[in-house]
């Protein structure tokens, strides 16, 4: 089952599967180690519109909704 | 290999700043969180008989800049001989990123393989000759807050060199990278620490929340313990035991109502010495930066300094994100508003780390208007809070309801959005004593250094004012808005003009005025949001250019006659 990152529930693992963004924010993500290929965990969401926070790497990074919405995540089962 | 400069380039966070104090003995400040460096700063190393310049450079992902402190960082590495590449040793994948995109530029490298104690109790191991064979640069394993491997650095830094790739696709850098961490890395289970858990509970909303409002409660009630003692206990029976006796014998010395009694003592108040109101520079002009403002200085940065080395600041930023964004900025526009609480230079400079220049602008207009300095926050305190702590609040809650109406307005009538937050969340560390006390001297050292030389030209100033009666003039011509707009009498103007040069004298001249409780909360409120010090405009106008600082004005002045004629009509 491929969802976006905001579908995703904390606790879950899963595969990043494609990031629908621009070139500038696609080198950006990739820099921070978010790119696809990479398995990651969703740590918590954030109330309403908030950020998403996931794990990836031993690292935890903070993404805003409106990113988080265009990374695509295939989750484990 | 001629080596003359030195350039220290990494990912944000990865320890550089620690490792340059290692090799340079230079101070500067180092916090657990991504955006610390915002500026480059330099120091010497000597090596053998030389003397190496070793510049840090602000932390940055990619050599494709995303935000002003990156593009410093970019900028810079045109200039060094050689680059110490510092990696963070628990995150070799992403931080090999930037060497590969490093060593496609032919630049001689060494790594710096950093937080190499980490690495145990993550469960990773590294075998350093592998990576250095897979480099083709030296590699040398270090932990910055132990001085680990810092020798083995130095020693190693002339057997840099070029280990010159072709330019790669982003494609082709992951695969390789792929095949270093292979070959170089393994990874074994292990289990949660605390620091780990508790990692996780601030960063979930339903329990990083509660907790939030629990930290920043008792940061508030820590900073005004902390000061409130430091006064009660120490600083004011200094004064009063040891300063004051002196201070009357010169006050004989002199004589009364002569000139240097007039500028080295001021005027008695009720036939003494008060060194709130008298108003000299050997009285109230010591009194002031130190009895005042510094012991709330200390505790603030003490506090700070904890919360900035344990990691909390960014985890404070996810949490108020949604919150900022109705503002027009992300989360981590907190950094220049925390730092700001304690004064507004760090506060403007520390805008550089946010992205647009539309965000830099709402962050550092916010900021200038409606974050009080502590020095100004320590001068309310002392002299508003005797009448009533609920005054002290209303001024607070004032300037926070400024900060979010501005906010809404300025994000309202700006063209463009607010950029979307994307921080790492560093690993939290226990912070370590001597680190924290080596930074709060630092800043202590820095308010003495720079402040206290304004609050005495500050307090010489109103004093020459008065003698050549300049104040009358000021005060005819600003009466209507005083009087009329804002109901402060009209010798207050003497206040907004030293508050140019510093707040806490500004606030302080409010003491002799004999103000109203009312007019006291109006007159501090006004003093808070009217101007920044003339030390945050100069730096503001160097990060904003003078027209964005033009409008910041414009926004300052209106906001300070608006809310001045506000409180007046609603207290």
């Amino acid at each position: 089952m491929i969802v976006d990152l905001t579908q995703m529930q904390p606790g879950k693992t899963g595969t990043i599967k494609e990031i629908q963004g621009g070139p500038g924010l696609t080198r950006k993500l990739q820099s921070m180690g978010i790119r696809p290929g990479k398995n990651i965990t969703k740590v918590s969401s954030h109330f309403g519109r908030g950020p998403q926070t996931i794990e990836i790497d031993n690292m935890q990074i903070a993404v805003g909704f409106g990113i988080a919405k265009k990374i695509f995540v295939e989750i484990a089962r | 290999m001629n080596i003359e400069k030195i350039l220290l380039v990494g990912n944000p966070n990865v320890g550089k700043s620690t490792i340059f104090s290692r090799l340079t003995g230079a101070k500067v400040i180092i916090s657990n969180y991504p955006g610390t460096t915002v500026e480059f700063s330099q120091g010497h190393l000597k090596l053998g008989d030389k003397h190496i310049l070793i510049i840090d450079v602000p932390g940055t992902y990619t050599l494709n800049p995303t935000s002003s402190a990156e593009e410093v960082a970019v900028r810079m590495l045109k200039e060094g001989d050689i680059i110490i590449n510092v990696i963070d040793a628990t995150n070799l994948e992403r931080n090999l990123y930037l060497t590969l995109e490093l060593l496609e530029r032919n630049i001689p490298v060494i790594v710096a393989l950093n937080m190499w104690d980490d690495t145990k109790h993550k469960g990773i191991t590294i075998n350093v000759e592998k990576l250095e064979e897979q480099l083709g640069v030296p590699v040398v394993p270090t932990c910055g807050l132990t001085n680990e491997g810092i020798k083995k650095l130095i020693d190693r830094i002339p057997e840099a060199k070029a280990n010159t790739i072709p330019p790669l696709t982003d494609e082709e850098r992951w695969q390789k990278i792929g095949k270093i961490v292979e070959a170089s890395q393994k990874l074994t289970h292990r289990h949660h620490t605390f620091l780990e858990r508790l990692e996780d509970l601030t960063i979930k909303p339903f329990t990083g929340l509660p907790i939030a409002v629990c930290v920043i409660y008792c940061a508030f009630w820590i900073i005004r313990f902390i000061g409130e003692s430091l006064i009660g206990y120490i600083f004011e029976p200094l004064f009063e035991n040891l300063w004051l006796p002196l201070m009357m014998k010169l006050s004989t010395l002199l004589g009364e109502h002569t000139f240097f009694h007039n500028i080295l003592i001021g005027n008695f108040i009720e036939g003494k010495i008060d060194f709130g109101l008298s108003f000299g520079l050997l009285t109230t002009g010591i009194f002031i930066p130190i009895g005042v403002v510094l012991p709330y200085i200390f505790s603030f940065y003490l506090v700070l300094g904890i919360m900035e080395d344990l990691g909390y600041l960014p985890r404070l930023a996810v949490l108020v994100d949604n919150f900022m964004h109705h503002l027009g900025l992300h989360g981590y526009a907190i950094i220049p508003f925390i730092l700001g609480l304690g004064c507004n230079v760090p506060g403007a400079l520390a805008t550089r780390i946010l992205e647009g220049r539309r965000e830099k602008f709402i962050a550092a207009t916010l900021m200038a208007i409606a974050i009080p300095c502590m020095a100004q926050t320590a001068m309310i305190i002392g002299l508003v809070g005797p009448r009533g702590w609920k005054y002290v609040a209303i001024i607070f809650f004032t300037l926070f309801v400024l900060l979010v109406v501005k906010g809404l307005i300025l994000n309202k009538i700006l063209k463009g959005a607010s950029p979307e937050i994307i921080i790492e969340i560093p690993p939290y560390r226990m912070p370590q004593l001597q680190a924290i006390i080596k930074k709060l001297w630092m800043r202590l050292q820095g308010f003495l250094m720079e402040a206290l030389p304004l609050v005495l030209l500050g307090v010489l100033f109103v004093n020459v004012l008065y003698t050549l009666k300049i104040i009358d003039l000021f005060a005819d011509i600003f009466s209507p808005i005083l009087n009329n707009l804002w109901g402060l009498p009209k010798e207050a103007v003497s206040a907004l003009i030293v508050g140019f040069l510093r707040k806490d004298v500004a606030v302080g001249m409010l003491g002799p005025l004999n103000l109203t409780t009312k007019q006291l909360v109006v007159g501090s409120t006004i003093l808070a949001v009217y101007f920044p010090c003339i030390a945050t405009y100069m730096v503001l106008i160097r990060e904003l250019g003078v027209k964005d600082m033009l409008k910041t004005t414009l926004i300052m002045i209106t906001v300070a006659l608006l809310t001045g004629a506000l409180l007046n009509l609603i207290l």
